[in-house]
C-alpha cells in the first residue's frame, strides 16, 4: 500500500510544496492579481459590464476623472477624513499613555474605549443615524445642557455633514489605534520609568522623552496610513447617507459609478487611481521605516 | 505643591477618562433604551430617558423575526467557521513551506505575497465582481467565503512571523524518528501555532462578522444575508420605528459583546500583533 512516509524526503519535499502551495497561490492570484490586470484593461474601455465587446477608448476615462469636477471633487471629502485620523490618533495616544500608569478601573476604561472599533460597521452607522436625527440623542443632550441653539442639521446640512460622519468615524475607529499604542507602550521596559523617576522627571518628561521616542515607528506608521484610510472611507457614510448631501466619497462614486450607471471602464479608472495613490502611500511608508532601521 | 500638582493631574486623568466612557457609550446606552420602550413610550420620550419596563422584549422578538435575524446569524455561522478553517490551514500551510524548505520560486511566491497586502480589496472590487460573476459564484455564500480566503494575507504573514520562533531542531528530532513532512505539519507544526491561529481566528472573525461589503454586493439574495446585511434592510421597512431597529442593533452586538468579555485578553494581543505588519 502507499504511504507517503515511505517516499525519501527529497521526494516528500517536492509533493508537500507542490500540495501545500497550490490552493493559496491559486487563490491569490485569482482574487488579488487577476482583477488588478483586468481593472487596468477596463480603464481604458468604455465597457459597461455586461456586454460582449468592450470598445478602447484609451485615457478618455482618466481625462474625464480629472477634468469633471463631479469626479474630482470627492476628493474634498477625503480632507475631512483626513483630518478626522489626526484627532483620532491624539486622543488614542492619549489615553493609552494615561493608561499605561497605575490606575482605577484600568481594565474597565481600557474596554469600553476599545469596544466601539470591535462593533457592526452596519449598527454603527444605525446608532449614529439615530445620534444626529432632529431630537436624537445629541440635539437632547444639547438642549439638557443649555446648548439647545447650536443644534443644527447634522446630517443635513452639506456644511456640516462630513464633519459629522468623520465624527462617527473617529468615534468607530479610536479604539483600535488606543490598543495598538497601548501594546507598544506596554513593551517599554518599566526600568526607564525607574529611573527617571529617580531623576526627578515628570509625567510630561516621561512621555516626550521616553514614551515618544520609542513608538515613533508605529506613529508614523499610522499617520500615513491614514492618507489611504482617508481616500478610501465607505461603510460609515454609505450606510448612513448613501453619500447625498455632498458626503459622496470616492469608494461610493466608484461603485455607484459601476454597478448604478453600468460604467466599469470609468470606475475601473476611478480604482486605478485609488491603487496607485494607495500604493505609493504604502511605499513611502515602507521607505521610510527602512531608512529609520538602517 | 509637588502633592497639589499631583492630585490635579490626577483629577484631570479620571476627568478624561470619564468623559471618553461617556462618549463611548453614550450613543450605545440611548439604543439600549429604546429597543424597550413600547411605541407610544418611544414617542413620548427623550432618548436620554431610561425605559419603564426593562423586561420590553417585544421589539426583540419583532426585530428577530420580522427581520429573519435568525437566517442572518445562520449564514454568518456558516461562512465565519469555513472562511476561518480555510484561512487557518491554507496560510499555515503555505507559511510552513515558505519557512521551513528552501526551492526554486520561493522568493518570487513570498513577493508575490508581500506585493498583494499593498492592493487594498476595496479598490478591484469592480473587476473581482467580474470573476466571481464568471465563476458563476455570484449570489451564493462560496463568494464571500473565497473572497475572504483569497485576500487574507494578513493571516499568511502572522503565521510566518511565528515560524520563525519555533525551534527547526523540532522538525529535525521528528524526521529521526522517521516522521513524515506530513504529520511534522500535521503533529507538531499546526498544535505549536495555537496562539497565532487564535490570533488569526479573531482577527478573522472580527471582520467577516462585521464585514457590510462583501456579502452586500456579492449575495443580495435574502436568503443569504448575513447580519449586516439582515440589519441594514431595516432602514426600509423600519425606517421609522427606531425602537425595532434599536432591538435589531442590540441583537447584533450582543455575540460581539459576549465574544470579547470572554477573550478579552486574546483580543487584545490579537490586535496588537496583526497591527504590526
Amino acid at each position: 500500500m502507499f504511504k507517503f512516509s515511505n517516499l525519501s524526503y527529497s521526494k516528500q519535499r517536492m509533493a508537500i510544496i507542490a500540495a501545500f502551495s497550490f490552493i493559496p497561490l491559486a487563490l491569490l492570484v485569482t482574487f488579488a492579481y487577476l482583477p488588478v490586470i483586468n481593472m487596468f484593461k477596463y480603464s481604458f474601455s468604455d465597457w459597461n459590464g455586461y456586454s460582449k465587446r468592450l470598445e478602447y477608448v484609451g485615457f478618455e476615462n482618466y481625462t474625464k476623472i480629472f477634468t469633471d469636477p463631479e469626479y474630482f471633487s470627492v476628493f474634498k471629502v477625503s480632507l475631512y477624513y483626513f483630518v478626522a485620523t489626526f484627532v483620532q490618533m491624539g486622543l488614542a495616544l492619549y489615553f493609552a499613555t494615561i493608561l499605561s500608569f497605575q490606575t482605577w478601573f484600568k481594565n474597565v476604561f481600557k474596554g469600553i474605549l476599545f469596544f466601539p472599533s470591535l462593533m457592526n460597521g452596519v449598527a454603527i452607522g444605525f446608532i449614529f443615524l439615530f445620534f444626529f436625527k432632529p431630537d436624537g440623542t445629541l440635539d437632547t443632550l444639547l438642549q439638557a445642557l443649555g446648548l439647545g441653539s447650536y443644534i443644527k442639521l447634522w446630517l443635513g446640512n452639506p456644511e456640516i455633514i462630513n464633519i459629522s460622519l468623520a465624527g462617527t468615524s473617529i468615534w468607530r475607529y479610536m479604539g483600535f489605534n488606543f490598543i495598538v499604542f497601548l501594546g507598544a507602550i506596554s513593551s517599554i521596559s518599566s526600568d526607564l520609568y525607574e529611573a527617571s523617576d529617580m531623576d526627578g522627571a515628570n509625567r510630561w518628561h516621561q512621555f516626550r522623552y521616553i514614551i515618544l521616542p520609542s513608538i515613533k515607528r508605529i506613529l508614523q506608521l499610522n499617520l500615513i496610513l491614514a492618507i489611504s484610510g482617508a481616500i478610501s472611507a465607505f461603510d460609515i457614510p454609505y450606510i448612513m447617507t448613501g453619500g447625498s448631501n455632498g458626503s459622496k466619497t470616492f469608494v461610493i462614486q466608484t461603485i455607484d459609478v459601476a454597478f448604478k450607471y453600468s460604467k466599469v471602464g470609468l470606475a475601473s479608472a476611478m480604482a486605478v487611481i485609488l491603487l496607485l495613490i494607495v500604493i505609493v502611500v504604502t511605499l513611502l511608508q515602507r521607505l521610510l521605516i527602512r531608512g529609520e532601521e538602517d | 505643591m509637588y502633592m497639589l500638582k499631583r492630585t490635579l493631574a490626577n483629577s484631570i486623568k479620571y476627568a478624561a477618562l470619564l468623559l471618553g466612557a461617556f462618549v463611548a457609550l453614550l450613543p450605545i446606552v440611548v439604543i439600549l433604551f429604546a429597543s424597550l420602550k413600547t411605541k407610544a413610550e418611544y414617542s413620548a420620550t427623550s432618548p436620554l430617558t431610561p425605559p419603564v419596563n426593562w423586561l420590553n422584549w417585544a421589539n426583540y422578538a419583532k426585530a428577530f423575526v420580522n427581520g429573519n435575524m435568525l437566517t442572518g446569524f445562520v449564514n454568518t455561522a456558516f461562512i465565519l467557521i469555513i472562511s476561518i478553517i480555510g484561512a487557518t490551514l491554507t496560510g499555515s500551510m503555505i507559511a510552513y513551506i515558505l519557512n521551513r524548505f528552501k526551492f526554486k520560486g520561493k522568493s518570487l511566491m513570498l513577493g508575490a505575497f508581500l506585493l498583494a497586502t499593498l492592493i487594498p480589496g476595496v479598490t478591484t472590487q469592480v473587476s473581482t465582481f467580474q470573476i466571481i460573476n464568471k465563476l458563476e459564484l455570484f449570489n451564493t455564500p462560496w463568494a464571500a467565503i473565497l473572497l475572504y480566503l483569497g485576500t487574507d494575507i494578513i493571516a499568511v504573514y502572522i503565521f510566518l512571523q511565528f515560524l520563525d520562533s519555533i525551534a527547526v531542531a523540532l522538525d529535525e528530532s521528528a524526521m529521526l524518528d522517521g516522521a513524515s513532512y506530513l504529520t511534522i505539519y500535521w503533529r507538531i507544526i499546526l498544535p505549536l501555532l495555537k496562539p497565532a491561529i487564535v490570533t488569526v481566528i479573531i482577527i478573522k472573525g472580527v471582520n467577516i462578522y462585521n464585514d457590510f461589503y462583501t456579502p452586500f454586493l456579492y449575495m443580495p439574495k435574502t436568503s443569504l444575508q448575513v447580519i449586516s446585511t439582515a440589519l441594514f434592510k431595516f432602514k426600509g421597512p423600519y425606517g421609522s420605528q427606531w425602537e425595532v431597529i434599536s432591538a435589531g442593533i442590540i441583537i447584533a452586538i450582543i455575540p460581539t459583546l459576549i465574544a470579547f468579555l470572554s477573550l478579552q485578553k486574546y483580543i487584545y494581543n490579537g490586535f496588537a500583533q496583526g497591527s504590526v505588519k
